[in-house]
């Protein structure tokens, strides 16, 4: 029943990710498992609100696209796939694999739905919100998701049900990758050292192109070739959790000990203490060394116990942003785009716009970074002037847009390029629940 | 001496905070750095950006620190209203961060 090395690909690491990489790993990287990790924290939110218009949608938009190009040479080499671009809703994105897979000629196909991550109705009024300090009874009423951080035991359970294809929702990142590792070494779920390395080996594949020279390259300084066909790493993961982060040989890219290191510290606050839902993983006292082209082995992460509740993931309304922009270039642009600034501003106090907050930029000058890191640059040959505000209605938040649009004759000389938009605001707030609060469910549906 | 000579970096988000690792190209140097890129430098190099506590943490195992910035994304992704919600470019203005010559 224990393989000696397990071969997890990385399909995708956010949900608009390139899909020729996870087709380039189907076919040609021996791949016992592929995992497709699609899922932000707020894209959950937005799936929901589009579930309830809709009650057949509310997953991951891209997910035909993405299993029409990859269940056929998936199934044709074996490799099982795990995803949560369920996303708000995980069985109609089990239906939607199964309707494709039927199309695709596919018979006796297993999908399985994993849900339960859907605790909206179970939180009472009392639950406190992290970010804010108070209860959930003070957002309740624009709270439009509340999904919990799942683990990897119900989708190891799905894998050991025969499931060819795993799909879920708000499972946790690291958990669609230690899934197939506890499925096919049967690691025990108490087993702290081994959970930690898997935890490790997820952290390391859930984004993806970022390891094999993704988000890496500086010309000159840190040089990654080919990035226009950017490899998707392979985790040749052993028994004991340690592993091998590779990709497909003759894919563009690189896998070096510098890619390695920059994607374990990713998104991490303590290393000693790194938060999943199995376990609380320690990675301080991880080891790299290359051991050939574009092979990286990863030995040394450990964990401690785990958690004892589960995090929970909210989105909320939270108002309305609108925003316009207009460049300038040439003598004296950035003059111009500062006037075209003050102009704005102005004319919103004048006429009462009401925002709760307000943002004034130059694009090209002080957008990113402010005064502090950009004052003694020289001045730019051209600058985007950009006004952003904070409203609580669409309309209040449309006259910022049309204000800077209207510079084009009331402005500034040269303005130019000028654009608008309003977008509603879900934010994300989190709370913690119980782990027996959450009760997972597989449902499997066969072609 | 610029960081960016001796040293790459990365930045990610959670919640307001941000993370920058800052990681020597070399092993030898990171006995440099830990000396020179102290919690302190990074606050005072990230003035008007970082409005929190700034905390630091050593992986000598593969020559790199993990900072994290507290409060330096302004209500962070899903709210903020800065080009950069994530925070993403702070990685490259860290390596402007000026160090002792060698």
């Amino acid at each position: 029943m224990t393989k000696r090395t397990v071969r997890i690909g990385a399909g995708a690491g956010y949900a608009g990710d390139r899909i020729e990489p996870a087709v380039e790993l189907a076919e040609q990287g021996r791949l016992d498992c592929l995992v497709f990790e699609c899922l932000a924290e707020r894209t959950i939110a937005l799936a929901q609100l589009q579930k309830r218009k809709d009650p057949s949608l509310g997953y991951d938009p891209l997910l035909a696209e993405r299993m029409r190009a990859v269940l056929g040479p998936c199934r044709a080499g074996g490799v099982r796939i795990v995803t949560n671009s369920g996303a708000a809703n995980p069985f109609a994105a089990a239906e939607k694999v199964r309707e494709i897979a039927r199309g695709l000629g596919l018979d006796g196909l297993r999908i399985a739905a994993v849900t339960g991550d859907d605790v909206l109705d179970t939180l009472g009024p009392d639950a406190r919100v992290e970010e804010t300090g108070g209860t959930l009874a003070e957002i309740r009423d624009r709270v439009v998701s509340a999904n919990a951080y799942i683990g990897a035991g119900p989708l190891a359970e799905a894998l050991s049900g025969g499931a060819d294809v795993v799909v879920t929702g708000r499972a946790a990142d690291t958990a669609i990758f230690m899934a197939p590792l506890v499925h096919a070494f049967g690691w025990s779920m108490d087993d702290w050292p081994r959970l930690g390395r898997g935890a490790l080996v997820g952290h390391l594949l859930e984004c993806a192109g970022q390891i094999t020279g993704g988000y890496f390259a500086d010309p000159g300084v840190k040089d990654v070739p080919d990035l226009a066909r950017l490899g998707f790493p392979i985790g040749e993961v052993d028994e004991d959790g340690s592993l091998v982060i590779t990709k497909v040989e003759g894919s563009g890219g690189c896998v070096t000990a510098a890619t390695c290191k920059e994607q374990l510290l990713y998104e991490i606050d303590d290393p000693t203490r790194y938060f999943a839902p199995d376990v609380i993983a320690d990675f301080s006292r991880v080891t790299l060394s290359e051991e050939g082209p574009d092979r990286v082995r990863i030995q040394g992460g450990s964990g401690h116990g785990r958690p004892e509740t589960l995090k929970v993931s909210m989105g909320y309304r939270d108002g309305w942003i609108g925003e316009g922009q207009i460049s300038y270039a040439g003598p004296g642009a950035v003059a111009r785009a500062r006037l075209a600034l003050a102009i704005v501003e102005e004319r919103l106090r004048l006429t009462g716009a009401r925002c709760r907050e307000t943002r004034f930029d130059l694009v090209g000058v002080d957008a990113l970074h402010g005064d502090a890191l950009s004052g003694d640059t020289p001045e730019p040959y051209e600058v985007r002037a950009r006004v952003v505000a904070r409203t609580d209605s669409s309309a209040e938040a449309s006259r910022i847009g049309n204000e800077v649009e209207a510079l084009y004759t009331n402005g500034p000389a040269g303005g130019g390029g000028a654009t608008k938009q309003v977008r509603e605001v879900i934010g994300v707030a989190s709370t913690y629940v119980p782990r027996q609060q959450v009760t997972t469910a597989v449902t499997y549906l066969e072609v | 001496m610029q960081l960016r000579q001796i040293a790459h970096t990365r930045a990610g988000d959670k919640g307001t905070a941000s993370n920058i690792s800052v990681i020597a190209f070399r092993a030898e140097d990171y006995a440099f750095l830990e000396e020179h890129v102290t919690a302190e430098r990074v606050k005072e190099h990230l003035r008007g950006i970082v409005l929190g506590e700034v905390v630091r943490h050593a992986l000598p195992g593969i020559g790199a620190l993990n900072f994290v910035l507290h409060d330096a994304l302004k209500g962070g992704v899903t709210r903020s209203l800065a080009l950069d919600a994530h925070g993403k470019s702070l990685s490259s203005a860290m390596l402007s961060l000026e160090l002792p010559d060698r």
